[in-house]
């Protein structure tokens, strides 16, 4: 009997985690990963931040545990367009789904789709230069942004926006978004958070990123921030540096970055782009489950700016042909198992939370189910030994071409230079 | 004088398994572990192995007197996490 084949679609931290632990598992299926773009490791290289360098350094650990292990990679072929679902049940004796949360959720609110209102992740995107978003109209030609959110990418991309373009020249972020930075005239970033301080998702470390930044003036009303540090400790500290930071006196530096606490926003208004945001004061109640919700009150406000970054979460979209939970957004999962044969890992398994490590032990709970059920054969069984028929995708060896191509363009100035274009990416991974 | 996680850990937690002294928290499976944004060295009982320093996939851990600039407030970050742990 040959060996087991397990196809990974996704090849994000999730789905790297799992390939390099199926790997080393008992059963060393063969393993193959199939990615909608030419290039691997998803939000570690088109949502890690360019100025957060030593993190993307977890690329090593899966070059080491995913190539190096023997893991097939097939960049560039979407599931869903290029191979169907039951393609890959046919080839495979497990069809594993990595594929992230890859829509935001929306604030559903009037103006929201008005030019100069964005997803704060396709901003992401843009500045990372994933291709998907390279050619987003980002217009910073306006003196305020307002971003919506409290959680780390709503913080990444307020220190994008506020932070020194000279040391952003020396990251890995997308020459088009550099250029752009470069000429802002913005002035002031306002973050607003829907909860109280205590409750921001901020990490502490994010929070005192923005908290120091060079040339920056970070603004937070002492009043907002006046409560006793409680919850888990990185709430106690983040209180505790607001509390601080609440105490500052300005500097008068060129740029303001402003954290605004308990506001929620009602509208967006403009004739034709966004020139305006209203937000309205909220309070805090306690629900039947005991958590605290922001409440709005008819006490608003109006703030002139040309840009708005919605940062309120990422959203899984539906799979075709794969069980769907519409409430939860995820695939209906137990331990990773959606149907015979058929798994989750990710952020497709237990929704949009957690760090990058989180996804190593969220992983590892999907590979033992499927080692388990590949050893008992509780699964249906791949019915062909054939290779599917694929052409034109780029292989490990085509992306360490691009890896190389791009960390020449580098220079040793700057990690690297990214290829952001899918037709020049494929080419260099010809070779 | 004891090694020091800073912020740009990812919670991948094989420095747990490669330490011998059980000295880093929190652990999966640990209360406190899905809220902690990341891992912390517990300066009292860290033997200054170096093993953890080999192990990390992100170099986000150091040796004492060689934590960077941008990282310093981390030794007493480490320190802070147990010191309120334990009340």
């Amino acid at each position: 009997l040959s060996r087991p084949r397990v196809a990974i679609v996704g090849a994000g931290p999730a789905g790297a985690y799992a390939a390099g632990q199926l790997r080393a598992s008992r059963v060393r299926p063969d393993v193959d990963i199939f990615e909608r773009l030419p290039t691997p490791w998803g939000l570690l290289r088109a949502g890690v931040a360019p100025d957060h360098q030593e993190i993307k350094a977890l690329a090593e650990t899966f070059e080491a545990e995913v190539i190096g292990r023997g893991c097939r990679f097939f960049g560039g072929v979407e599931v869903g367009t290029d191979v169907s679902h039951d393609d890959l049940v046919r080839h495979y004796d497990a069809v594993v789904y990595a594929v992230g949360a890859m829509s935001d959720k929306s604030l559903g609110i009037p103006g929201e789709e008005l030019p100069g209102s964005l997803a704060a992740t396709d901003f992401v995107g843009w500045y990372n230069g994933h291709p998907d978003r390279r050619d987003l109209e980002v217009d910073l030609d306006v003196r305020r942004a307002v971003i919506i959110g409290n959680g780390n990418v709503a913080a990444d991309v307020a220190r994008i926006l506020v932070k020194s373009v000279d040391d952003l020249a020396r990251t890995d972020i997308a020459d088009h978004a550099l250029e752009a930075l470069r000429e802002s005239a913005l002035e002031e970033v306002l973050v607003v958070g829907r909860r109280g301080a205590a409750q921001a998702a901020f990490t502490f470390a994010e929070l005192h990123d923005l908290a120091h930044l060079e040339g920056v003036d970070c603004v937070v009303d002492p009043a907002e921030v006046s409560g006793a540090p409680e919850g888990s400790f990185t709430q106690r500290q983040n209180v505790r540096l607001l509390q601080e930071i609440a105490r500052r006196e300005r500097s008068g530096a060129a740029r303001r970055l402003v954290l605004r606490f308990m506001r929620s926003p009602v509208s967006i208004d403009g004739d034709g782009r966004v020139e305006s945001i209203t937000l309205a004061r909220n309070e805090l109640v306690r629900d039947e489950q005991g958590m605290l919700r922001a409440r709005s009150t008819d006490d608003t406000e109006t703030i002139e700016c040309g840009l708005v970054l919605r940062s309120v979460g990422y959203q899984a979209v539906p799979i075709p042909g794969v069980p769907f939970d519409e409430r939860y957004h995820v695939l209906p999962n137990d331990k990773g198992r959606v149907a015979p044969g058929v798994y989750a890992t990710g952020w497709i398994k237990r929704g949009p939370t957690g760090i990058l490590g989180t996804n190593k032990r969220d992983s590892q709970e999907t590979v033992d189910s499927i080692v388990e059920d590949l050893r008992t054969g509780a699964v249906p069984g791949r019915q062909t030994d054939d290779e599917l028929p694929l052409d034109g995708f780029v292989s490990f060896d085509g992306w360490k071409r691009i890896d190389a191509a791009e960390v020449d363009a580098g220079a040793g100035e700057r990690p690297r230079v990214k290829l952001t274009d899918v037709d020049e990416l494929r080419s260099v991974a010809l070779g | 004088m004891a090694y020091v996680i800073v912020g740009s850990c990812v919670k991948d937690d094989v420095c747990i398994e490669v330490c011998p002294a059980d000295c880093i928290h929190p652990v999966p499976g640990a209360q406190d572990f899905e809220t902690a944004e990341q891992l912390y060295i517990d300066p009292e009982t860290c033997i200054d192995c170096d093993a953890c320093v080999e192990a990390c996939p992100v170099d986000a851990i150091y040796a004492p007197g060689e934590v960077p600039e941008k990282w310093a407030h981390f030794a007493e970050v480490n320190a802070d996490f147990f010191a309120e742990r334990s009340v």
